[in-house]
């Protein structure tokens, strides 16, 4: 077996342990970590984007916006008779919280995949504000649609999160990205971010990994969007905004763009930071602008670039005109 | 008022909100023309220059007593175009100057990080409310047009704006400075070798466009008279958008591309039941014109199809 | 062994996080004092919602404390920021709960973070309290989440009652279909006024933060009602009235609670003489009461109160009150004192809770004269 595979095993069998374990931790720290799971979930997915294939999207919460309300839907409308069909019971509930959150994965996915469509002729800045001003519709859209709720938002959604899904998906999640990169697709991935021209040149098609990368990152995101749903139990089209996406981009760029360990660690890092920097709320923000500005012009490889994880690390070298 | 008395309405109102954003594209464009780079902060340097305003009205009222309208406005304006000139060449020389050789991503997350520190500090300095901004000007109605309102503030903004736009067209076209700018963007290694001093001419094109987003704001609080720290967020979008869609890096085209956006932006609320949509879409409508201009005219409508060399 | 060491670390991450001193404690609050949790925004766009409310409730926790607290022991108010986002509500109310052990909840002002913070109160049975939250289904959540305010509901039909009162038949509609409040208020002005002789001629919407309303200002015009009920927020009234005027649209503009800021008349100027809105108090009533109160804020704080200010005070007086009903911090005794809570004298009204769990008492109609608030009527439930 190889070790990945037994990892990603031990990664779901420690996420059911620590779930049974939930009863035993108070509710504040079971809080905190099903948040550091989604925000693993939501770097990861967005480092696959921005890092691994060098397309700057800004947009990401917007697909965690998708799957949020499309799982939302599910569970809340269509909830009660299919539960009813499988019987009731936790594993009733359990199995209708996995078609969620794989109907949530989809509609992000396939969100994904028309956001990507445009961005396949675009560069760098032009792509960026792309994905911003899709977010900024997907907001909009949520906002003006009553039927899950409008700018009311959506509550009374059932509590299924708990801290067995989010570490098995985050599991899940890093094991497909962290397989997918050491693949030949991630080859691919990471010749659309170092030339593309080049890459073309070479025969490689860029347009099929530039599109990959935003569906699966979408893909993932949406899941976090539904995780983050049915633990809170009550979504707003604000809490999915421009901000959102700033936050999970602060992640990614903090933990080294491409580098696997270093976002996961950068969102852990986040999410408990803005725990314990709660009182200096005010300053918290500005602090983030400074690092991103600092980081960029001190060390653009993130925290742990220097670790050349799993690859060299490619940005600084290339200057383009 | 009829129908069409309605459509002129609405059209003034439209062309009135674009000159808003063409004054704030005018700055975008510039910036990309000649550095290829788009500075994300650029709405909120707007928003400095509105406050700016605010707090040089405060401070020097009580000085000048009562400068008629018209003198005492002017004195701000150029008061608050030269605080942001020197805050926009201050933000290149210690955020962008390091990353010049620098992949563009690098240099479009420190403008992010720029824009973020703007807005966070002057919610810190300012407070998070909004405030009124006093009248400079006094509002009154331009007669004589039957039922249409037009305000002279909003003549005020438009006339400014095109004056501003010819005076822009003038320094790049008719100037050394300008000839320079061009030659940068162009070929900045070229220039460089011929002479020209990129530090400087760079320096300079921040100044300006910084400068362009302070009269902006202050024309924006002309017209609505209030100011808070995240004014520039939504704004600068969408005046980023009209830069593209009159084809970033050509000015006239920025201008052309605000006011497009302002109009159609206004008939969209206005004929929001006939076209089946809530208005409460206004905001999305400039997104949508960026993705279908990029889909299908990425150069925007009067820029040319830039060859991209390797 | 590369794609190891992120699973590992993810797994030794969990591991690390989950017993960084998270065991559940027993409950071991000190006998000495009472602690009483609330949260609200106190940075973030809404801000100042959060910290007027934030002031009122402080104050009151001051004097109770002053007056030798509650039950012998002194209170001890715990208050977290929410940072006026989404998802923060819940994190903070967890914590309060579970780690800072309080016997109660005030908070929020928003609705949407009353939502998101009801579901976890209810479940740990701990009563909560929100001082101005309107929309409905906060307290539908369950039977510890309460509010000392009107409903959505209840204010939109008192706007439209007034409306009608005045003779004004054409109403047109101006809402901020970003913002919740301004939604419910609208809808439930338009049932009412649409069902009892009124016309809507016309609805148009903006959102929060836009400051251009000519386009939708024209086109009320347009169809010239009698009334245009502008349901948003203090923040964007201001300027909508200004150019209402300046359109020459003569007809009065109506708002609810959303409109109480100094904010209002500083950015409408004189747009905004004659224009009416609903509250839950007016600093005008000359009761003993109110301009006691009045008088004490401003000595301890130099500033007037507005609307969120008297409902902190009130929401964390009545909590003091049942839980001298109940004799006791015990969460469901305190539930059935809080529930049972009558007329009330609170400095938003008498103040009564009914079946729902919603705040019974009047609302006052106030207009704006020479720059002020000026009190018009009161409307009894």
């Amino acid at each position: 077996m190889r070790w990945s595979h037994l990892l990603l095993t031990a990664g779901i069998i420690g996420a059911g342990v620590l779930s049974a374990c939930a009863p035993q931790i108070d509710d504040y720290a079971v809080n905190v970590i099903v948040l550091i799971g989604i925000n693993i979930i939501l770097a990861t997915s967005l480092n696959l984007v921005n890092g691994h294939t060098g397309q700057f999207s800004l947009g990401h919460a917007g697909f965690m916006a998708i799957g949020a309300y499309a799982s939302s839907a599910l569970t809340i409308y269509q909830g009660a008779p299919l539960l009813q069909a499988m019987g009731g019971g936790v594993f009733a509930n359990n199995a209708l919280f996995l078609l969620a959150l794989i109907v949530a994965g989809l509609a992000s996915a396939l969100a994904g995949l028309i956001v990507g469509v445009p961005s396949l002729r675009l560069r760098g800045d032009y792509l960026a504000i792309v994905t911003l001003g899709f977010g900024e519709i997907i907001r909009v859209i949520v906002q003006n649609t009553e039927s899950i709720g409008g700018p009311r938002g959506l509550n009374q959604i059932p509590a299924f999160t708990n801290l067995f899904w989010t570490f098995a998906v985050a599991s899940v999640t890093v094991y497909v990205v962290a397989n997918l990169v050491d693949s030949t697709y991630g080859r691919g991935f990471l010749a659309v971010r170092d030339d593309e021209i080049a890459a073309e040149a070479m025969g490689i098609n860029t347009t099929k990994y530039k599109v990959l990368a935003f569906v699966l990152g979408a893909f993932f995101a949406g899941i976090a969007g539904a995780l983050y749903a049915h633990y809170i139990t009550y979504i707003t089209p604000e809490g999915f905004n421009f901000m959102k996406s700033v936050d999970v981009v602060v992640m990614v760029i903090l933990g080294g763009m491409g580098n696997i360990f270093g976002v996961v660690l950068a969102a852990t890092l986040l999410t408990v930071l803005n725990e314990f920097l709660r009182t200096f709320e005010q300053y918290r923000m500005i602090v983030f602008a400074l690092l991103l500005i600092l980081m960029m012009i001190l060390r653009p490889q993130g925290l742990l670039g220097g670790l050349h994880w799993p690859f060299k690390g490619k940005l600084g070298k290339k200057a383009k005109a | 008022m009829d129908d069409w008395g309605r459509f002129l309405q609405q059209l003034i109102n439209g062309l009135s909100q674009g000159s808003i954003y063409a004054l704030i594209a005018l700055g975008y464009t510039m910036v990309y023309g000649v550095l290829r780079f788009i500075n994300f902060a650029h709405g909120d340097v707007f928003m400095v220059g509105a406050f700016a305003g605010l707090y040089l009205h405060r401070w020097f009222t009580p000085l000048l007593g009562v400068v008629p309208g018209f003198g005492g406005a002017l004195l701000i304006l150029a008061g608050s175009m030269a605080v942001c000139a020197a805050l926009g060449i201050l933000i290149e020389r210690l955020a962008y100057r390091p990353l010049r050789s620098r992949p563009r991503l690098i240099v479009l997350i420190t403008a992010i990080g720029v824009s973020l520190l703007l807005e966070y500090s002057a919610q810190l300095i300012f407070g998070p409310n909004r405030q009124p901004f006093p009248d400079l000007i006094e509002t009154k109605l331009v007669g004589g047009l039957g039922g249409l309102v037009v305000k002279n503030t909003q003549v005020i903004v438009l006339a400014v704006t095109v004056a501003l736009l010819v005076a822009l067209r003038f320094i790049v076209m008719n100037t050394k400075m300008g000839m320079a700018m061009r030659a940068l963007s162009f070929n900045p290694t070229a220039a460089a070798l011929m002479g020209v001093n990129t530090d400087v001419v760079i320096s300079f094109t921040f100044g300006l466009g910084s400068a362009l987003a302070a009269a902006g704001g202050i024309f924006s609080c002309m017209l609505y008279p209030q100011v808070q720290p995240f004014m520039g967020v939504t704004i600068g979008l969408k005046a980023f958008v009209a830069a593209v869609l009159g084809g970033i890096g050509n000015i006239p085209g920025a201008a052309l591309g605000g006011l497009i956006i302002g109009v159609v932006e206004t008939m969209v609320v206005a004929y929001s039941d006939k076209i089946g949509i809530s208005s409460g879409y206004r905001d999305a409508v400039a997104f949508v014109i960026l993705i279908l201009i990029l889909l299908f005219k990425p150069a925007g409508l009067l820029g040319k199809t830039e060859r991209e060399k390797v | 062994m590369k794609r190891t060491v992120p699973l590992l670390a993810t797994f030794l991450m969990i591991a690390a996080a989950a017993f960084t001193g998270c065991k559940k404690t027993d409950s071991d609050a000190p006998a000495t004092e009472i602690v009483v949790g609330e949260f609200a925004s106190l940075t973030g766009a809404t801000a100042s919602f959060g910290q007027s409310s934030h002031k009122g409730t402080q104050m009151a926790v001051d004097e109770i404390n002053a007056a030798g607290g509650l039950l012998g022991k002194k209170v001890k108010l715990v208050t977290e920021d929410d940072q006026s986002k989404a998802g923060e509500a819940a994190t903070v109310v967890r914590k309060l709960i579970s780690r800072d052990k309080v016997i109660a909840i005030l908070g929020e002002v928003a609705s949407s973070r009353s939502l998101e913070a009801a579901p976890i109160c209810q479940q740990s049975k701990v009563p909560m309290i929100s001082p101005s939250s309107t929309n409905p289904k906060v307290t539908e959540v369950g039977d510890y989440v309460f509010r000392i305010c009107f409903i959505d509901p209840f204010q939109g039909t008192v706007l439209a009652k007034f409306a009608l009162s005045k003779g004004w038949k054409k109403a047109a509609v101006l809402t901020d279909v970003k913002q919740d409040y301004s939604v419910g208020l609208s809808q439930f002005f338009k049932e009412y006024f649409a069902k009892n002789g009124g016309t809507i001629v016309l609805e148009q919407n903006y959102s929060t933060d836009d400051s251009d309303f000519n386009a939708q200002l024209t086109q009320i015009k347009a169809q010239n009602p009698d009334v245009i009920l502008a349901s948003g927020y203090y923040t964007e009234a201001g300027l909508i009235a200004k150019q209402a005027r300046q359109f020459g649209i003569q007809a009065p503009l109506l708002g609810g609670d959303g409109w109480d800021s100094p904010s209002l008349v500083k950015v409408g100027g004189t747009a905004m003489e004659g224009n009416f809105f609903s509250n839950h108090f007016s600093g005008e009533d000359q009761s003993p009461l109110i301009q006691d109160f009045i008088k004490r804020f401003k000595a301890k704080t130099g500033e007037d109160p507005d609307a969120m200010v008297a409902l902190g005070y009130d929401s964390a007086m009545i909590l003091a009150d049942a839980i001298k009903r109940a004799g006791t911090t015990d969460s469901a005794k305190l539930r059935e004192a809080i529930a049972a809570t009558k007329d009330y004298p609170g400095i938003t009204g008498k103040i009564s809770l009914d079946d729902k769990r919603n705040a019974n008492k009047p609302a006052v109609i106030l207009t704006i004269k020479d720059g002020k608030f000026k009190y018009v009527e009161t409307v009894a439930p």
